[in-house]
């Protein structure tokens, strides 16, 4: 059932509606367990897109095994989606840095808060983003410093292959999870793949983690597949390697690779001369979980990171 | 007059960017004024260009106070400018989001550290900003509340408002937050233009800068005193959103004194022309900011009133 969450006046003849399907097992009494499965923040990022449809068409073939409330939020971005925009239309701002948002602000401040009123009573909140059209991810649950403690055994039955706890920036401060988590619903962020792209493999790989949670949790009642155990970097460190010149980064390796120290992650190269400006390597073995896919760099940008001093 | 090179970053494509500083008097790091950060700041460029005119004449004439130095920096990102995009680069990240910044970073934030290795120890640093919601604002002096803002000092400028702003957590990352950190006293200067010029309240930005130079004790120059400015705190401002979408049609100025109930602005149904909303005063005051752009959506903040003053 879809449930509009807000609807606001577009300046000629359209309305921004922020809606949610929710699927419920039986009548709601309000002692019904809850998940919910927010996407679409980052208008460009559409690997929520098929996690959504995905998790939506599993229970709709197997509707007796829920035993509880899936609230599924496809586009909390609505427009941006439909534009292939990241940030908010109009505004030029980045909507995951205005939650929990003002019920008595603008258009995109009430959206906000909307959806953050709406997701309060969730049992737990996964926000699901893909990566920009630069780099690519495996998939991973992110986690702040602050509420990996609380979080790590849920990200741990993701069936993702890292769970990335990161020390928290003050700016993470104005994001949905860590709203979320301050006001007392346990929220994670998923990141996989790359922007406007959906890779079916991965969003199969992050729905069959969701339905592990879900019968971990009591939701689902079929049996999921087993999880497979993700790499934490908190157990080891995340070495983040930038380009140190301009070029074309042609990369010598896929995306979720181990490499060893050293090695050659790819290398960059002038196609003016001909000639190879730098060669990028491993300073440590690790997996490297995210890796630039995007050819044209210039000093500093990012081309990949990897899990060092893992087990 | 001397100029240097802040910051050069190589292209493959582009010639490299250069961030150019323009250099007055020598001795202590008295003074720096920074412009544009954004591609469509081309107001706040304009200005410190108008700056640059007047230091130069001043030095000529030996208006500069002996062992001090002032450093313009009119435009932090010309890439952008150039090509008309608002923010840096192929992944559009906002400069001023990026402070104090990281010499291993990724791009902007190697900017961003280049730039602050400058300018982090002059002792006032002034920067001339935008906002992010498009339309127009009455001049005045903006500061963060970060504990270290001088309201005092704000007011030497001699424009009509000083207004205190509580930081929002992505605001920590902006230069005026870092400056002040650095216990640089930091102001940002706002006009009431962003993509167009006007010449009035350039000039009456320029004559506020060299009036607070004169006054710090780094210049020396008979100027009118200037306004004593009203100290406002942000929250305190009455923002008035719209009901409904449509053709906005202001009725009041930028500066005007308003009564309660008093007709601010009509918003006309696109299509048909009919009057769907009156905006009406809530309170008397003056108009602090308003929205210029022909279409409104659906609560859009169209103006902002000085809560109980009069002209």
């Amino acid at each position: 059932m879809v449930i509009k969450l807000i609807e606001m006046e577009l300046p000629v003849g359209e309305k921004l509606v922020v809606a949610k399907n929710r699927i419920c097992s039986r009548e709601d009494n309000g002692h019904l367990g809850r998940i919910s499965i927010v996407s679409g923040i980052h208008g460009d990022e559409l690997e929520g897109q098929y996690v959504c449809y995905e998790v939506a068409r599993r229970i709709a073939e197997n509707p007796m095994a829920l035993q509880g409330i899936v609230d599924i939020y496809p586009a909390v971005n609505p427009i941006g989606v439909a534009m292939s925009h990241r940030n908010m239309p109009r505004l030029e701002m980045d909507m995951n840095r205005i939650f929990p948002g003002n019920s008595k602000g603008d258009m995109f401040e009430r959206a906000a808060a909307s959806v953050v009123e709406d997701l309060i009573g969730s049992d737990i909140c996964i926000d699901i983003h893909a990566s920009n059209i630069f780099v690519k991810e495996i998939p991973q649950v992110r986690l702040d410093e602050e509420s990996a403690d609380r979080l790590l055994p849920f990200a741990k039955l993701m069936n993702v292959d890292m769970i990335w706890v990161n020390a928290s920036e003050t700016v993470h401060e104005a994001t949905l999870a860590y709203s979320m988590n301050v006001l007392g619903v346990p929220s994670m962020v998923v990141e996989m793949g790359q922007g406007s792209s959906i890779s079916r493999a991965y969003g199969n790989q992050v729905v069959d983690g969701i339905f592990n949670l879900m019968y971990e949790m009591g939701l689902w009642t079929n049996t999921p597949p087993q999880a497979q155990m993700p790499v934490i970097s908190s157990e080891g460190k995340v070495e983040i390697i930038c380009s140190e010149t301009d070029g074309l980064f042609l990369p010598c390796i896929g995306n979720s690779h181990y490499v060893k120290k050293g090695d050659t992650i790819g290398e960059i190269v002038d196609p003016w001369s001909g000639k190879r400006k730098q060669s990028v390597l491993a300073g440590k073995d690790g997996l490297v979980f995210t890796l630039r896919i995007y050819p044209v760099v210039y000093p500093g940008d990012l081309i990949a990171r990897v899990v060092t001093d893992i087990t | 007059m001397h100029t240097k090179e802040i910051v050069t970053l190589q292209s493959t494509y582009r010639e490299d960017m250069k961030v150019k500083g323009f250099l007055f008097g020598k001795g202590d790091k008295a003074a720096c004024i920074v412009g544009s950060f954004r591609g469509n700041e081309i107001q706040q460029m304009y200005i410190c260009s108008r700056l640059v005119q007047a230091l130069r004449d001043l030095e000529n004439s030996g208006g500069i106070c002996v062992g001090k130095q002032i450093l313009v920096i009119p435009n932090v990102n010309p890439y952008s400018m150039n090509v008309g995009q608002k923010f840096f680069g192929m992944e559009e990240s906002d400069i001023n989001r990026m402070f104090p910044g990281n010499e291993k970073g990724e791009t902007t934030s190697r900017i961003a550290a280049a730039l602050f290795k400058e300018i982090a120890d002059y002792s006032y640093g002034i920067q001339f900003s935008s906002f992010s919601i498009a339309g127009e604002f009455a001049p005045h002096v903006r500061m963060m509340k970060t504990g270290y803002q001088n309201t005092s000092l704000a007011n030497l400028f001699g424009l009509p408002y000083v207004v205190v702003k509580k930081p929002a957590p992505i605001d920590t990352k902006t230069l005026n937050y870092n400056w002040q950190t650095e216990m640089t006293a930091a102001f940002l200067v706002y006009t009431n233009k962003t993509f167009e010029i006007d010449d009035k309240s350039a000039r009456q930005a320029v004559a506020a800068v060299l009036r607070f130079l004169t006054r710090m004790g780094i210049l020396r120059y008979e100027s009118h005193s200037g306004y004593i400015s009203h100290v406002i705190m942000e929250e305190d401002l009455t923002n008035v959103y719209t009901e409904c979408a449509g053709i906005f049609k202001g009725l009041t100025e930028l500066g005007e004194a308003v009564r309660y109930g008093q007709p601010l602005a009509q918003i006309m149904d696109p299509m048909e022309g009919s009057i769907r909303q009156m905006i009406l005063a809530p309170t008397d005051g003056i108009v602090f900011f308003t929205h210029k752009e022909a279409l409104v959506t659906q609560y859009d903040m169209v103006y902002r009133l000085i809560h109980r003053m009069h002209e």
